[in-house]
């Protein structure tokens, strides 16, 4: 009964994405402005919860509670941090000053505008290669996670491989037919559906189990350390390094970094700025509260389950249950959905385009546009299927190794002085450590406490000022464009 | 004057960044209304957080950014509002 209402409300969702995306296939232009952009024309409610909709990856209603679960509530406090604070201060500094410079030069990717400024197509090709080499395994990920999941929800009808198969070409019809535009209509009506169904949650076990003060007292019997603040897993060293490197890495994720281009005016940049910290006080609370709550109430979670399905199971109506487990699962897929946007324009705009083909009509550009949204997707695919590794270690992964770009480039943002040989050196440097941190020995992967990714951060900063204070810019770099004549109108 | 209030905001989103861990609160298990206190801390912080940043937002949007402010070696005089010509792919 539950399989097949699952299953139901899990393809009932797909098909009302579907008919939302037709829609939005119907009122766009054939340009890869628009498939990419929605011809930067989105208001403060769309643009504020497509940005939130990607963020909320599988991370916030699975691998986020288990942790909680596990560990202590303090996640919400990172979380908090990263993405209430970091994140909103950097989408004024980083997203509007992106805004400004996309709307006069028409920028659609981060590497078009770098590589404009600083008269370098290679650098252009540098920053997409990097931010490709992160987004493909994060993108896989969330194949592996949707797999996973509906193998378990059908215990083992629908295979891994199906699963995982169904799931990337539903997200390529989706992505091919449907652009941005549609991508950020589904994204709000899901992340407005999602805040309300979790508080929706958190009510009904609350109301089954007694109220917070219950639940926490029988937390206190079970786990009386998770109450304190800090803790062995949460040490100061590790809360910070996390927030901090997710939280700069989020401002370069590029389905992230490109929605700064996106904002229909400047007031939709303003207003979306102050609601960030109450959107993620919204969410991350009662998600990671129902996490940590679970570990003191009389809920059975077998090793490798997810908690927060298992609590909903024990607690809640089996169709309640379901809406969630769906719910979070359409929140991969429009995670996904954006990042294969955003990896094809990457890709077509920043590798094909300069590297292969030099000009292009508009309708051939839209194309190869959507043709590298199914050779994305079908390489991801490929890739979950021989590739399966832990949620958490491989996203941690992307959002430090984004993290690395952030510092360069906020410098160049900021710095007249920047040339393109230290914002080069910068990039490049940071991303070797980071990387030889990974998959070498000789790197180590924490110094005190602080993360690798931290530590990379601040050699990419050191680097790209120290090389451009020693060099000089070159003939072709355009060093006023990032300052002069700014303005909103 | 421009430079000060541009530092006042620095300082305040330093400020922002730095307490919304309750560091003071380390180890305390302190429990109101059937919340740890240091989360409460956190959600007020958010919220005084929000409020910040709709102050900025109407009073000092552009601080930094937009010409004027940012620009100051003088190679290029800044020009709000106008293109510079000829730049525009």
């Amino acid at each position: 009964m539950s399989v097949a209402l699952q299953l139901g409300i899990i393809v009932g969702y797909l098909l009302l994405a579907l008919a939302v995306g037709l829609v939005a296939y119907r009122t766009t232009d054939r340009t890869a402005e628009d498939f990419y952009l929605a011809s930067r024309s989105v208001g403060t409610v769309v643009l504020l919860f497509t940005t939130f909709a990607t963020l909320l990856s599988a991370f916030t209603f699975f691998a986020g509670p288990n942790i909680a679960y596990r560990e202590g509530p303090e996640w919400v406090l990172v979380m908090g941090l990263m993405d209430g604070i970091v994140f909103a201060i950097l989408w004024y500094v980083v997203g509007y000053k992106q805004w400004l410079l996309g709307r006069r030069y028409e920028y659609v990717t981060l590497g078009e505008m770098l590589g404009d400024r600083f008269g370098s197509r290679r650098l252009r090709g540098l920053v997409a290669g990097i931010s490709l080499l992160w987004l493909f395994p994060y993108v896989m990920l969330q194949q592996v996670g949707a797999g996973t999941a509906l193998q378990a929800l059908t215990d083992g009808a629908v295979p891994y491989a199906v699963g995982a198969g169904l799931i990337t070409a539903f997200m390529i019809l989706y992505v091919v037919v449907a652009g941005f535009r549609g991508i950020a209509w589904t994204d709000t009506l899901q992340g407005a559906f999602m805040l309300v169904t979790t508080w929706i949650a958190l009510a009904w076990v609350l109301a089954a189990v007694g109220g917070p003060g219950a639940a926490t007292a029988a937390l206190e019997a079970e786990a009386a350390d998770h109450l304190a603040l800090g803790g062995d897993f949460y040490t100061v060293q590790w809360m910070l390094s996390t927030a901090i490197t997710i939280g700069f890495g989020v401002a370069m994720f590029p389905q992230v970094n490109q929605r700064f281009f996106a904002a229909g005016s400047e007031a939709v940049l303003k207003r979306s700025f102050a609601l960030w910290p109450l959107l993620c006080v919204l969410l991350f609370v009662p998600s990671f509260l129902l996490g940590a709550w679970a570990r003191g109430l009389d809920v059975a979670i077998a090793e490798g389950e997810n908690v927060l399905p298992a609590v909903l199971a024990e607690y809640t109506p089996v169709w309640f249950a379901a809406l969630v487990i769906a719910g979070a699962m359409a929140a991969m897929m429009s995670s996904s959905d954006s990042m294969l946007l955003s990896g094809s324009s990457y890709f077509t705009r920043d590798l094909y385009r300069p590297f292969v083909e030099g000009s292009v009509s508009e309708r051939r550009e839209d194309l190869l546009a959507r043709l590298g949204v199914v050779g994305f997707a079908t390489a991801a695919f490929v890739g979950s299927l021989v590739q399966p590794a832990t949620l958490f270690e491989l996203g941690d992964a992307a959002f430090s190794g984004f993290a690395q770009l952030a510092l360069p480039v906020l410098v160049a943002l900021y710095w007249r002085r920047t040339t393109r040989a230290g914002i080069t050196a910068g990039i490049l440097a940071s991303q070797a450590f980071y990387l030889s941190s990974l998959f070498t020995a000789v790197v180590p992967s924490a110094y005190g406490g602080w993360t690798a990714g931290l530590v990379g951060m601040g050699l990419g900063l050191v680097v790209t000022v120290g090389v451009s204070a020693v060099t000089t810019p070159a003939a072709d770099e355009r060093r006023a464009i990032y300052f002069d004549g700014l303005g909103a109108d | 004057m421009a430079r000060l209030v541009l530092w006042g905001w620095i300082v305040v989103a330093i400020g922002l960044c730095a307490l919304t861990v309750p560091w003071f609160l380390w180890g305390d298990a302190t429990v109101v209304a059937g919340i740890p206190l240091w989360l409460w801390w956190h959600v007020g912080w958010m919220g005084l957080a929000a409020l910040v940043f709709r102050l900025f937002a109407r009073r000092a949007w552009g601080l930094g950014i937009e010409s004027g402010e940012g620009s100051s070696d003088g190679s290029t005089p800044p020009n709000a509002g106008v293109d510079p010509g000829g730049e525009r792919r």
